[in-house]
């Protein structure tokens, strides 16, 4: 199916997030959609598939104009989308999530069983390897995804657009889910992916188009270009795909993990004996995929969960601060930046000059006066104007609300916060996520120079790309347990991706 | 600008509140401006108008502050109510115990004894949240019909003066009253009852004001209320901080009893609250849980109070319920308002990519 979006406008209040956008996605090829977050991509697509309304402008549809009012007239036309988060309901079977809202037979009788042999045959079609039957949440994330594909193929889709559809995969489940696509266009099967891993385009694409402030700054065909002139596109100047760093010179070990274990809530183990060093200037990463035991692992060293929780060791500077609660653990110098900025990291109601006091609030200088009561607000304004200045956060208004902010600009508030503790250790997890390829070399390169100021430095991060490009030593992490511990100069991403996933490198 | 929509939106609610009651007295058949020209104009008369619309405010302007304050740190107080009745009885109670101590003792005493007995009463609710988890809404409303029958139970059969028919403690020591404004403002006779108790109330929004956004107990109250996960990432202990904003509301709240026993009727007289506990809801929410804001809904609901009685007496069809339609209303709108706002982010919030 081609599909074309024509002169595409539309406005979000001041935002103008399409700028008369015209794109060109051919029948039967893969098309990828390239752009920093808030770039628009996101938005033109849910125009195709009636999301959204345009302003202005037209779709044509096989060349013929066409009305996308709602998600049910671009399904009925032959358009599919699979969100970046699933919409499944988890506790129902394969079949019964790709039928919802469709659902065949009568209006009382359910046919399921002619339902799922037309699930089965389109899943060995398409080699997805899905057993109808299944219940959604005894699924890895890999294959539910394949099910929101087969929702979109259930519906006699012709055109899939896919939001982001790696970010939540292993290297090996990317192999296997590009192996697909390919599949799918030689079914005649047309692909639109967006996405901001420029590897990925290079590597699945037929055409790319680029993105930037709400405007289409090239059509191109990937063959023919590069992830440099991609990257430059993107951002409108020359960027450092690589980190650049000098080699680690360790000092004194600051953090000592012995035998630490972590049991959930509901009783399952979640990090199994781990135990590790980092010193000061060097910075440590964990890889692995989400969901192994990393999240549990910094929030215990952060001192955020529960004692009764943690088993095993923890020493800092020396000494045992298992008994110290996250106050007091910030007061020893260790800084935290917490994988989820908008669950953790920010009060987003709250002005920036507020947010970068959160965790010193309670001592001088951000409060002053007898008994260290009343906030000193000449004091939090310039601490706020110091971390804005340093760290390029826009706009440079300490009176905003932290909401206010793109991703990438809240990223910057949170790591300014952080390291203007000072902190002798960092604990920081996706520092680049949702951020935008500018903001994420300028996060690098400030943590790379944190270290080489003497800070040891413990870096989670779900993109192997990151955690070899920063880290100086790589633990894989897998079921909770450290799976092996990798040199990022010399090891190939297939070596990481099979520890990932309980092999052996 | 934000400063301004503050302002404007509770300001429309009201609007529409007005507009709508008077298309319900038109159905019912009266003249709108004439009702509303009853139930304003008294509302506005000097002195018994003015006078009678602070006293009126004052136990919203107290109650409303408790529950703005709740809010502000993520907790629904709905127990206001109880709070006010076992704080007023233990007012009454210091007033009579120690009735021969003097005023400058006494006063400070039992103003202190009804702060203290609304705190520990909200504690409670708030102790149950942060041990057991359990959710302060129901533990707040069940604590209300607790505490009325305890102070219910006390003047029935053990403060009430033998022989009185009326459900109402003996009278607290004349060291124990509150002068009147009267006493000071030339041409507002003493009889009105309002009382120092107002000035109080207006202090305790400075007050408010000045621990929420100037202190940083409050920048913890407000950080635990906005975002728990980020004030626990911030070092706050999120279970201290329950029972703190629920003990501060509660003592709010128990100011009630020194408007109502130390400068109004000088003894407990049980069933003596309008509904104030669950009427500072509304001014709470009206006035965007901020003290100023607390302060201007504390006196339209008070002026509606004020002026149902003339409304009932001096028109042909329209009763006092109109005041209770209107501020149903204005309460309706209010919400509405909230609603439509977070409908109006959506497409923004919907459009970051």
């Amino acid at each position: 199916m081609r599909l074309e979006l024509r002169n595409i406008t539309k406005r979000f209040g001041a935002v103008l997030a399409n700028d008369h956008l015209n794109i060109v996605i051919p029948s039967g090829t893969i098309h990828a959609i390239v752009g920093e977050n808030g770039a628009g991509k996101s938005t033109a697509m849910r125009i195709a598939y009636g999301f959204y309304r345009a302003d202005s402008g037209e779709i044509l549809v096989n060349d013929e104009v066409r009305e996308i009012r709602a998600p049910l007239d671009a399904i009925a036309l032959g358009i599919g989308m699979v969100h970046q988060h699933f919409m499944l309901v988890r506790p129902m079977t394969v079949t019964e999530n790709i039928v919802l809202g469709a659902e065949p037979g009568s209006a009382l009788a359910l046919d399921l069983k002619a339902a799922a042999a037309r699930v089965r045959a389109l899943s060995e079609e398409f080699k997805l390897a899905v057993d109808p039957d299944a219940v959604i949440e005894d699924l890895s994330v890999g294959q539910q995804q394949r099910v929101e594909l087969l929702k979109a193929l259930y519906r006699k889709a012709e055109l899939l657009i896919l939001d982001e559809p790696t970010a939540v995969l292993t290297p090996q489940e990317v192999e296997e889910f590009f192996a697909i696509l390919r599949r799918m266009r030689e079914q005649s099967k047309t692909v639109v992916i967006i996405t901001h891993k420029l590897s990925e385009v290079l590597a699945i694409s037929d055409n790319v188009t680029v993105m930037r402030d709400g405007r289409v700054v090239g059509n191109v065909k990937t063959g023919e270009t590069d992830a440099a002139a991609l990257a430059r596109m993107m951002v409108g100047r020359e960027v450092l795909l690589r980190v650049e760093k000098p080699p680690a010179k360790p000092g004194a070990t600051a953090l000592s993990v012995r035998g630490l274990s972590i049991t959930g809530r509901d009783g399952a183990r979640r990090l199994d004996n781990v135990s590790f060093e980092v010193r000061g200037g060097e910075i440590v990463g964990i890889a692995g995929v989400e969901g192994n035991g990393q999240t549990e692992l910094i929030e215990a060293l952060a001192g955020l969960l529960p004692e009764s929780q943690v088993s095993g060791s923890i020493a800092f500077g020396g000494r045992d601060i298992r008994a110290l609660d996250a106050r007091r653990r910030r007061e020893a110098g260790i800084a935290h930046v917490p994988e989820d900025r908008h669950r953790r990291g920010l009060l987003l109601d709250f002005s920036l000059a507020e947010n970068t006091i959160l965790g010193v609030h309670y001592r001088p200088p951000a409060v002053s006066g007898a008994g260290s009561v009343l906030l000193n607000e000449p004091a939090i304004r310039h601490r706020a104007e110091l971390v804005i200045r340093e760290f390029d956060v826009r706009p440079p208004n300490p009176a905003l609300p932290a909401r206010a902010l793109s991703g990438g600009n809240q990223q910057k508030l949170i790591i300014g916060r952080e390291f203007e503790l000072p902190p002798l250790l960092l604990l920081i997890s996706q520092p680049t996520r949702g951020v935008d390829i500018g903001a994420i070399e300028f996060i690098h390169r400030k943590i790379v120079a944190l270290r080489d100021s003497g800070c040891a430095v413990l870096l989670v991060s779900a993109e192997l790309e990151e955690v070899t490009a920063l880290a100086d030593r790589v633990l894989v992490l897998h079921n909770g347990r450290i799976a092996g511990e990798v040199d990022p100069a010399a090891v190939t991403h297939e070596q990481i991706g099979l520890l990932m996933t309980g092999g052996h490198a | 600008m934000t400063r301004l929509r503050e302002l404007l939106f509770p300001l429309i609610a009201v609007l529409c509140a007005f507009a709508v009651g008077a298309l319900v007295v038109l159905f019912i058949g009266d003249s709108p401006i004439e009702t509303y020209r009853l139930l304003l104009g008294s509302a506005f008369s000097w002195p018994d108008g003015i006078g009678y619309t602070l006293f009126f405010a004052t136990p919203l302007i107290f109650t409303g502050l408790a529950v703005a304050v709740a809010l502000r740190g993520g907790l629904l107080n709905i127990g206001a109510e109880g709070q006010l009745y076992i704080a007023a009885f233990a007012t009454a109670w210091v007033g009579i115990t120690l009735s021969n101590l003097p005023s400058a003792l006494l006063i400070p005493l039992c103003c202190l004894a009804g702060i203290a007995a609304g705190a520990a009463w909200a504690a409670i609710p708030g102790i149950l949240k942060a041990r057991f988890g359990s959710h302060e809404v129901i533990n707040t409303i069940m604590l209300n019909f607790i505490a009325v029958a305890l102070v219910g139970y006390l003047t029935q059969y053990h403060y009430r003066t033998a022989g009185d028919p009326i459900m109402e403690s003996a009278p607290i020591s004349a060291a124990a009253h509150i002068p009147r404004l009267g006493q000071f403002v030339p041409g507002l006779p003493a009889r009105i009852p309002l009382n120092a108790a107002f000035l109080l109330a207006l202090l305790s929004c400075w007050l408010v004001y000045v621990l929420l956004w100037k202190t940083k107990w409050g920048y913890e109250i407000r950080a635990t209320g906005q975002n728990p996960s980020a004030a626990e990432y911030g070092g706050v202990s999120i279970r201290k901080e329950i029972v703190l904003t629920m003990a501060i509301s509660g003592a709010l709240a128990g100011m009630v009893g020194i408007n109502e026993v130390m400068g109004y009727r000088y003894r407990y007289y049980d069933g003596f609250s309008d509904n104030y506990g669950f009427t500072g809801i509304a001014v709470a929410l009206l006035g965007r849980n901020h003290p100023v804001g607390v302060i201007a809904a504390a006196l339209l609901f008070a002026v509606l109070q004020r002026g149902g009685v003339p409304v009932d007496a001096f028109t042909q069809l329209v009763s006092k319920d109109i005041v209770l339609i209107l501020q149903a209303l204005v309460i309706l709108f209010v919400a509405a308002e909230a609603m439509f706002r977070r409908g109006g982010r959506g497409p923004g919030a919907g459009g970051r990519i």
